[in-house]
């Protein structure tokens, strides 16, 4: 078998009651465990299967893009709890947070890719076959067949069937004599690559489905945000956030470290249409590998390749150096604290801890305004992305940092249900506001406050997938078996020379017949029996029937 | 540069002008279609059917004649002069017109924002319908598709009209992400398959009223005479079909051009954003129109109602998905 039983181009199954004397009822034989799987596999592996199995899959990937995803948007999925929180949990029970990753959704494409290797097994086969044996022998009646046409020649008759030979075989058809007690004849065939081709598509899906399945376990992706000036080991612990594959080891991090120079920004201020749009962003960064340390830049569009790892830019913004003194002049802290982003013009939210060196633990949550700017309201805004007008105002709270539990937290949030607020907000204290440069005075004689300067920050994606050169090398096999498998013609030609009965020459017969979607079959046999008149020595005849006749389907 | 943008503005709306003045007389060319074949009829009412031949076959007339496909029989009084309707080609006159403003519009634009034009929501409006009826006008020296320019002048003015008022951004440059040889290959080949697609999506439409008629001559129900003067429904779905899967290697590349830059620019090649999910659906649901078309009792009507909701959801992916749905595609300019 080579297609599936209900391919539009197969053979109606032979009905067995007709053979039986036309009996009204049919009884089947029953079926052994053999039998019962057999019928299984035949119903999976049939294109009515096919066929419902890709529609479901269509069907199921739409909830996934209804729904926050888990795999690309955890933030939505939290934000969909909170604002649905009777609907969430019922979704979550069926897997509609990681609809592409559900027991429901891989059922599907597991079932589809089985029907697949079940049907791309027995046509591999049937076409290893076809492609080492000749064409068919010619059919009896060429006229029922598509493009039929006749032509009127003379001369020796092997010439002629030679010169046809000669030229089916140059247009890339495989040939074959052949010879019965009225005509001889040649029968060609082409466009195996069609079938190849279609092979070729269905083998890479299922090449990229197992090389992302098996060979994604291997990589690992990883974030880190680096402030100017610090330096990146490729380590574990250096990670912010670390998603290994399945089978990760540590020593497949490679050892190299990478220091951020400088980080460049450029945003529009020309056209006010699009006023502070980000223009361009480039990290400046060092690596050292294997103690050679080497320049390079990171963009958006060109990731840097390092250590067989890809370092990718995936977000950037402000980090103001803090330092804060206690009531006796020592410095309890002092860092570039990276700020969120929370606008296009970089307004940025950033928290302070300070668990020592205070009479309490204290925490601050901070504004950063890279162009500070004040609406009608009073509110602090930014108007511009670009460090022109740098304020930071921060407020303070003192008690419980929740830290001393061992309890991990963000550091890009701050718990303050245990802390008391001192500044800002409702305290009827203002906020503490700095400019670089300047010191200021915490609340309840606590110390001073310092912000030394602005810095910038880039945050890396840190990613190895060293399948995913294969991936690439299916998805062009699809690519490519696809445009074969639809554009190249399956047509198989014959040319059928007889005898005239009154000697006065021979008759041409020509016919084709379409394995597949052949718009073109009509004109190509004209063209074959033009072409092979022309190339006949003598004169050459007239055309005396034709049958634009039959056109088969598709194959897929 | 202003000015340019401006001059660009002004030739799409004189292209969509000419387009309104197309869609008339493709309108107008239909509706006398559907009087010729009512004339027919009552002349061929009273003949006997072996004089009807092939394409007067419709309500009223001789309708038992044997089924011949409509179309097939070039030398009927009725399609001789349909090559030489005058409505039909001052309509295919002002679509190729209209083509050209546009055209020139379109080109204005990308000079005045010094990149490809395709950049947000409005530039994709206008570049994909150019698209289209780049494509129509092509497959229109190859097959005689005049039928589908009420539908195809219709489409785009439907598609100009909502971009220009709803999607019309000025001229800005590019954010980062956008900064790629990807965003002239990935988005001006998958806008191509969109309109490959779009005319597909037509055929198969038309093959489903096609096929209603044939299955049922007496019907009432979308039941129009002016189908008899349009191909049977066996070569409008091989047209439909030879148009689609075009679209589908078109759309193939898409993807592939998609993950190859998704790759580059966010790190991975696949990661389920809505906008690549709609993108497979599409996908998914041309791969399964090409399959029905080899599946016994899936020929037919069942895989050209496929088609037609795949280019609804080409549609969906292009006005629903850009605009209102959260994701890393967010480039739609609004």
């Amino acid at each position: 078998m080579s297609r599936p039983s209900d391919h539009f181009d197969s053979p109606s199954p032979t009905p067995e009651s007709a053979r039986d004397g036309g009996s009204a009822s049919i009884t089947q034989p029953k079926l052994g465990v053999v039998g019962w799987l057999r019928w299984f596999w035949r119903q999976l592996s049939s294109m009515r299967t096919a066929l419902f199995l890709l529609l479901l899959l269509a069907l199921a990937a739409v909830p996934g893009s209804l729904v926050p995803q888990r795999s690309s948007d955890p933030n939505g999925v939290t934000q969909y709890f909170v604002d649905n929180p009777t609907l969430a949990p019922i979704l979550d029970s069926v897997q509609m947070f990681s609809v592409y990753s559900s027991v429901w959704f891989s059922s599907i494409y597991l079932l589809l890719f089985i029907s697949l290797v079940g049907c791309v097994i027995p046509r591999t086969k049937h076409h290893f076959d076809a492609l080492r044996s000749a064409p068919p022998k010619t059919p009896a009646r060429l006229e029922r067949l598509g493009g039929f046409t006749t032509r009127q020649a003379d001369g020796d008759s092997s010439a002629i069937l030679e010169s046809a030979r000669t030229i089916l075989k140059k247009s890339g058809y495989r040939v074959r004599l052949f010879q019965d007690a009225r005509s001889t004849s040649v029968s060609a065939e082409r466009g195996y690559a069609r079938e190849t081709g279609n092979l070729v598509f269905h083998t890479a899906l299922v090449g990229i489905l197992v090389t992302v399945g098996i060979g994604g376990g291997f990589g690992y992706a990883g974030q880190r945000v680096v402030v100017e000036g610090q330096t990146f080991v490729n380590t574990l612990l250096a990670f912010d956030s670390f998603n290994p594959g399945r089978f990760f080891s540590d020593d497949t991090l490679a050892p190299f470290t990478l220091r951020l120079d400088k980080f460049d920004a450029t945003y529009e201020t020309k056209n006010l249409n699009a006023f502070g749009q980000p223009i361009d962003y480039s990290a400046h960064v060092t690596t050292a590998e294997d103690g050679k340390e080497s320049d390079g830049e990171v963009k958006v569009n060109s990731p840097l390749k390092i250590g067989g790892s890809d370092v990718y830019l995936l977000g950037n913004g402000y980090a103001p150096t803090l330092t804060v003194k206690n009531a006796q002049g020592d410095v309890v802290f002092t860092d570039s604290v990276p700020f969120l982003p929370q606008d296009a013009n970089l307004t940025s939210l950033g928290v302070i801890k300070i668990t020592d060196g205070l009479p309490e633990q204290v925490g601050m949550i901070g504004f950063f305004y890279p162009t500070q700017d004040v609406g009608s309201n009073g509110a602090y805004f930014s108007s511009f992305p670009e460090a022109e007008y740098p304020v930071v105002t921060l407020n303070v709270y003192e008690g419980d940092l929740g830290l001393d539990k061992g309890v991990p937290t963000s550091v890009y949030s701050l718990a303050t249900d245990k802390m008391t607020q001192l500044t800002g907000g409702k305290t009827g204290i203002d906020s503490i506001e700095l400019k670089p440069g300047e010191t200021a005075q915490l609340p309840n004689g606590m110390g001073t406050v310092t912000l030394d300067g602005i810095k910038r920050f880039a945050s890396f994606d840190i990613h190895r997938d060293p399948t995913q050169a294969w991936v690439l090398v299916f998805a062009i096999l699809v690519l490519g078996g696809l445009l074969t498998s639809l554009f190249i013609p399956r047509r198989r030609v014959w040319v059928k020379l007889i005898e005239n009965a009154d000697g006065t020459g021979v008759t041409l017969e020509y016919a084709g017949l379409a394995r597949g979607d052949d718009p073109r079959l009509n004109d190509a046999v004209a063209e074959i029996a033009d072409k092979h008149i022309k190339s006949l020595p003598t004169p050459a005849g007239k055309t005396t029937t034709t049958n634009p006749g039959a056109n088969t389907p598709d194959d897929a | 540069m202003e000015t340019l943008e401006q001059y660009s503005i002004l030739l799409v709306y004189s292209a969509m002008a000419i387009y309104a003045l197309a869609f008339i007389s493709f309108a107008l060319d239909l509706a006398k279609r559907s009087s010729q074949m009512k004339a027919a009829a009552a002349v061929a009412a009273p003949v006997t059917a072996e004089l009807v031949g092939a394409s007067v076959s419709g309500r009223g007339g001789a309708v038992d004649a044997p089924a011949v496909p409509a179309g097939a029989g070039d030398a009927s009084g009725v399609d001789a002069s349909r090559k030489r309707s005058v409505t039909l080609r001052i309509g295919v006159a002002l679509t190729i017109l209209g083509f050209l403003l546009q055209l020139v519009g379109v080109v204005l634009r990308g000079i005045a924002a010094g990149r490809v034009p395709w950049a947000n929501m409005y530039e994709f409006s206008i570049t994909g319908t150019l698209l289209i009826m780049a494509v129509f006008l092509v497959v229109l020296i190859r097959e005689d598709l005049r039928f589908l320019g009420t539908f195809i002048t219709g489409l785009v003015l439907i598609l100009l009209g909502v971009s220009t008022v709803n999607y019309y951004v000025a001229v800005v440059p590019l954010p980062p992400a956008l900064e790629s040889a990807w965003l002239v290959i990935h988005v001006f080949v998958a806008s191509l398959g969109t309109a490959f697609f779009a005319l597909g999506g037509a055929l198969s439409g038309i093959q489903l009223l096609q096929n209603r008629r044939e299955a049922s001559p007496k019907s009432r129900f979308l039941n129009f005479r002016l189908l008899d003067t349009l191909p049977d429904s066996v070569r409008l779905e091989n047209l439909a079909y030879r148009i689609n899967i075009v679209g589908f290697v078109f759309w193939t590349f898409t993807l592939i051009a998609g993950a190859v830059w998704a790759e580059r620019a966010w790190g991975r090649y696949w990661g389920w954003d809505t906008k690549e999910v709609w993108t497979f659906i599409i996908w998914v649901i041309y791969a399964g129109y090409i399959h029905a078309r080899a599946t016994k009792g899936w020929r037919g009507s069942r895989s050209a109602w496929l088609a037609l909701i795949g280019f609804a959801a080409v549609l969906f992916n292009f006005g629903v998905v850009n605009v209102f749905f959260k994701g890393l595609h967010a480039y739609s300019g609004l």
